[in-house]
This record gives C-alpha cells, sequence and structure tokens, in this order.
C-alpha cells in the first residue's frame, strides 16, 4: 500500500468471502470491477455505476455498501462478503433461502445486491420488522422486473421467525 | 472501469493529508465517502488528477454530542450520526433530516460532512448546517479556520474550501428550551433529490408564543434559503393553545424569498407553490413538537 500518489497500481490485502486476498489494482478500479474482472466474483452485478440501483451491494466491513462507488484501493485492510460468500457450504443463508421459499428473484439481476442489503438490514434491527421498515431498508435496490412483492415478504418472514446469522467479517 | 485515470493518496493521519492536499492544490480531491464524487468520476462529469482517501485518517471519525451542539467528523458516516441517541437528543433535526437522506446503504457510506462540501442546492444536510447556524472547520497545512454556514455555501455545488484544504469537522449547534424542528419535503420518490423542501425551527417562549421562527428551504436557489420569519409568525401562541398564526402569510413571505428554476420535475411555479406548502408544514410540525414537551402545563 502506497501513501504517496500514484497512477501505477496499488496493492493491496483485503479480505473477500472470508479468505486473503492480495491483488494489484489501477487506483481507477472500483470495488466492483476489482470482485467481477480481477477475482471473477460475477454475482456481484452492475447496474447503473451510479449508485442508483443497488445490484452491486455487498458486505464492507459487515455494512452493505455499494461496491460500483467503493474504489478498489479503498478495500485494503478490509473485509467483503459478496453473494458468492454468504451461504455456508451447500446450505443457504436463510435471507437465501427465503428468496427461493418465496419465489423473490425473477430475471435475477437484482438479486445478490437485494439479498446483501437485506441480511445487512438484518443484522442491524434488533427487533421485528414491519413491511415499511423492509421497503425503506430496500429502496436504494432496484427490480426491473418489478418483483417486489415477493421480495418484501421473503425478507419479511426472515426478520419475523427467526435469528440471522451474523456475516462473518473474515477477521476471526 | 469507467472513471478517469487518478492518481491515488491514501494517508494514515490528518498531518499527512494537509501535506498531500498541500501538494496537489487543485489539481487534488478529497475522497471521503464518495457516494456522489464517484458517480462524478463514472459519469466522467469530474476528473480529478489526484484523489486524496481520508478513509485511513481514524481521528477523523468522530461525533462529539455536547450540550451546546453537535461537532460531526469528517469521517462520521450519514448512518452512524443517525443511530447516535446522544447526536439525535442533543440536536433532533440531524435525525430528522438524516431520514431523508438517499437511502440507507448510501448512508452507511456517505459523510455529513461530505454532504456539507459538496453543497449540491437540493441537499437536506447544508440547509440543517445553514438553519442552524452552523460552521464547518477547514483545515490546511500549518492553520485552520471557521467559516459560517452563510459563508461555506457559496453556490451550486461550491463550497467555500480552497485548494489544499480539508473539512475536517462541521459543528452543528443545539437550540435553546422550548424549541422544536421538522424537515418536510417532496421527492418524486422517498430518497431521491427534493423537489422542494423545509427545514424550521420554532422556538416558544414562557407563554408558549412564538419567540424564533426560521425557516431553511432547499432546490430553490443556488444555495440553502434561509428567511427567519419571526416577525410575520409571533409573537403568537403556538401549537399547544391554538393556531392563531397567519399562515398564508408567512408562506408568502418565505416564496417572496426564493428564486426557484424549472427542471423536466417541476415549473418554478409548481416548486414555490410546494415550499410555501411545506414552510406551513414543517413550521407547525416545529412549533408542535416545541411545546408538546409541557404541554400537560397549560
Amino acid at each position: 500500500m502506497t501513501e504517496s500518489g500514484s497512477r501505477e497500481d496499488v496493492e493491496i490485502k483485503l479480505s473477500v468471502n472470508g479468505r486473503p486476498v492480495a491483488a494489484a489494482v489501477e487506483p481507477r478500479t472500483t470495488l466492483a470491477g476489482l470482485l467481477r474482472d480481477e477475482l471473477g466474483l460475477t454475482g456481484t452485478n452492475i447496474g447503473c455505476d451510479t449508485t442508483s440501483c443497488g445490484a452491486c451491494t455487498v458486505l464492507l466491513d459487515g455494512r452493505a455498501v455499494k461496491s460500483c462507488t467503493v474504489v478498489g484501493a479503498q478495500a485494503h485492510g478490509r473485509s467483503v462478503v459478496t453473494i458468492e460468500g454468504l451461504a455456508d457450504g451447500d446450505r443457504l443463508h436463510p435471507v437465501q433461502r427465503a428468496f427461493h421459499e418465496h419465489h423473490a428473484v425473477q430475471c435475477g439481476f437484482c438479486t445478490p445486491g437485494m439479498v446483501l442489503a437485506a441480511v445487512s438490514l438484518l443484522g442491524s434491527a434488533p427487533g421485528p420488522l414491519t413491511e415499511q421498515d423492509v421497503r425503506l431498508a430496500l429502496k436504494g435496490n432496484l427490480c426491473r422486473c418489478t418483483g417486489y412483492h415477493n421480495i418484501i415478504q421473503a425478507v419479511l418472514a426472515v426478520a419475523n421467525t427467526q435469528a440471522v446469522p451474523a456475516v462473518s467479517n473474515g477477521d476471526e | 472501469m469507467k472513471p478517469p485515470p487518478f492518481d491515488y493518496h491514501g494517508p494514515a493521519s490528518l498531518g499527512e493529508t494537509l501535506r498531500v492536499l498541500a501538494e496537489v492544490g487543485p489539481h487534488g480531491k478529497v475522497l471521503a465517502g464518495g457516494q456522489s464524487l464517484i458517480p462524478l468520476l463514472n459519469m466522467r462529469l469530474a476528473a480529478p488528477a489526484h484523489l486524496v482517501d481520508i478513509n485511513r485518517v481514524a481521528e477523523l471519525d468522530t461525533i462529539a454530542a455536547e450540550p451546546g451542539g453537535v461537532r460531526v467528523g469528517a469521517l462520521a458516516r450519514h448512518a452512524a450520526v443517525e443511530r447516535s441517541a446522544a447526536a439525535r437528543a442533543v440536536q433532533p433535526l440531524l435525525g430528522q433530516a438524516l431520514r431523508l437522506v438517499a437511502h440507507p446503504v448510501i448512508r452507511n457510506r456517505g459523510t455529513v460532512v461530505g454532504s456539507l462540501v459538496h453543497a449540491d442546492p437540493s441537499a437536506e444536510l447544508p440547509a440543517v448546517l445553514a438553519l442552524l447556524g452552523g460552521s464547518v472547520r477547514l483545515a490546511r497545512l500549518g492553520g485552520e479556520r471557521e467559516v459560517a454556514a452563510a459563508e461555506f455555501f457559496t453556490g451550486p455545488l461550491e463550497s467555500a474550501v480552497a485548494p489544499g484544504e480539508l473539512a475536517v469537522s462541521a459543528f452543528f449547534p443545539a437550540l435553546p428550551e422550548r424549541s422544536g424542528t421538522a424537515f418536510c419535503e417532496v421527492a418524486r420518490r422517498h430518497g431521491d433529490y427534493a423537489v422542494a423542501g423545509v427545514a424550521a425551527a420554532v422556538t416558544l417562549d414562557e407563554d408558549f408564543r412564538i419567540a424564533a421562527a426560521r425557516v431553511a428551504c432547499v432546490s430553490v436557489g443556488p444555495v440553502p434559503v434561509v428567511a427567519d420569519v419571526t416577525e410575520v409568525c409571533g409573537p403568537r401562541p403556538a401549537a399547544s393553545v391554538g393556531w392563531d398564526v397567519d399562515w398564508d402569510a408567512v408562506a408568502r413571505a418565505v416564496q417572496d424569498r426564493i428564486d426557484p428554476e424549472e427542471d423536466i420535475h417541476a415549473t418554478a411555479t409548481y416548486r414555490r407553490h410546494l415550499t410555501g406548502v411545506l414552510v406551513t408544514r414543517a413550521l407547525k410540525s416545529a412549533a408542535h413538537e416545541a411545546g408538546h414537551g409541557e404541554q400537560g402545563e397549560l
């Protein structure tokens, strides 16, 4: 990690889905670009590149962020969880399972971002959630199939029926 | 990989940040939450030669709530201030406004001070700072200055931050006892840029008459438009003892002060109309909140 300015590649080390990763990134590479193009984690979708759509949402140190507006070099020393890192082996994360059970997926493009925004919401909300809570929390995630109803139902089902395991931030 | 090329600087301390900013001068841009800057880069609307990332400067990640007000450091995220019960207790308008800023995932990343420096005329936080008469502390290599809100916002997307300077914190003053606040806005979608919006602060006297009333309007001028409407409002009884205020006159007084522009979302006339409606709504809500705590004693 160089501290002086350089247009040359920046050496970074981070945790991605619990595994240590070292990479050399061009400064202008966004975190979304790093994940997709350098690390091959194409579950993180890029819809708009301007924070509008939420398809690129990942967890950065446990909180949902839009990876199209984080510079890859900023992930140095941080932990990132993408949709690929959410399941525990073959066991889906409760939010993934709820999306499956409630048919909260249509074309699937928005799904990774929706799931991770929901995981972040459930991790930060102590008590039961109302439909309005969920709608407000997911309003930065667009579904152009307009399949919001089942997505909201899926998140509510998890919120109000079971404890959601915290997502490891990879530091342990 | 959409942004234009830039040199990346990742200083780890405030001193080093100021040295880098002094070095790069007008060619440098500070990267805090990046929720406005990176989209601007991705859209190629900005192409700074140097990005100075302050996310490693832990000493800037502070929220200090004291009886006199809340000082928010340059790295405090919207979500952190929103969650801070101490900050909301000292200055409730912060929580009222932050709820309206974009949406939760953006608030996880975006910073309060970054919003102020970005100085979008449709943004909520500049209006909050302007309404409260707050200030922004600017540091540079070898010195610092505190700039009052009235001088800080100099135009659309323009602030008083000079090349080589870093906005290290912002101060949101508390209001006197028997004060209430509100933030009302109309946006095409919740969290989207406000078509019009009004922040209001009302202070009542011991007889629950309006002793001070101010509003700050967004999206109707190049910077937040602050109007003191105390004279038009009072001194008349407020929320708890009836609405003896000529609200139409108050709305007109503010409408006379603004200069809205037309865009694809709203005509200037519609923005003026909305502002009048929101002025009334926000002031009533603020006055109600101001009187609420002691209503039982009347």
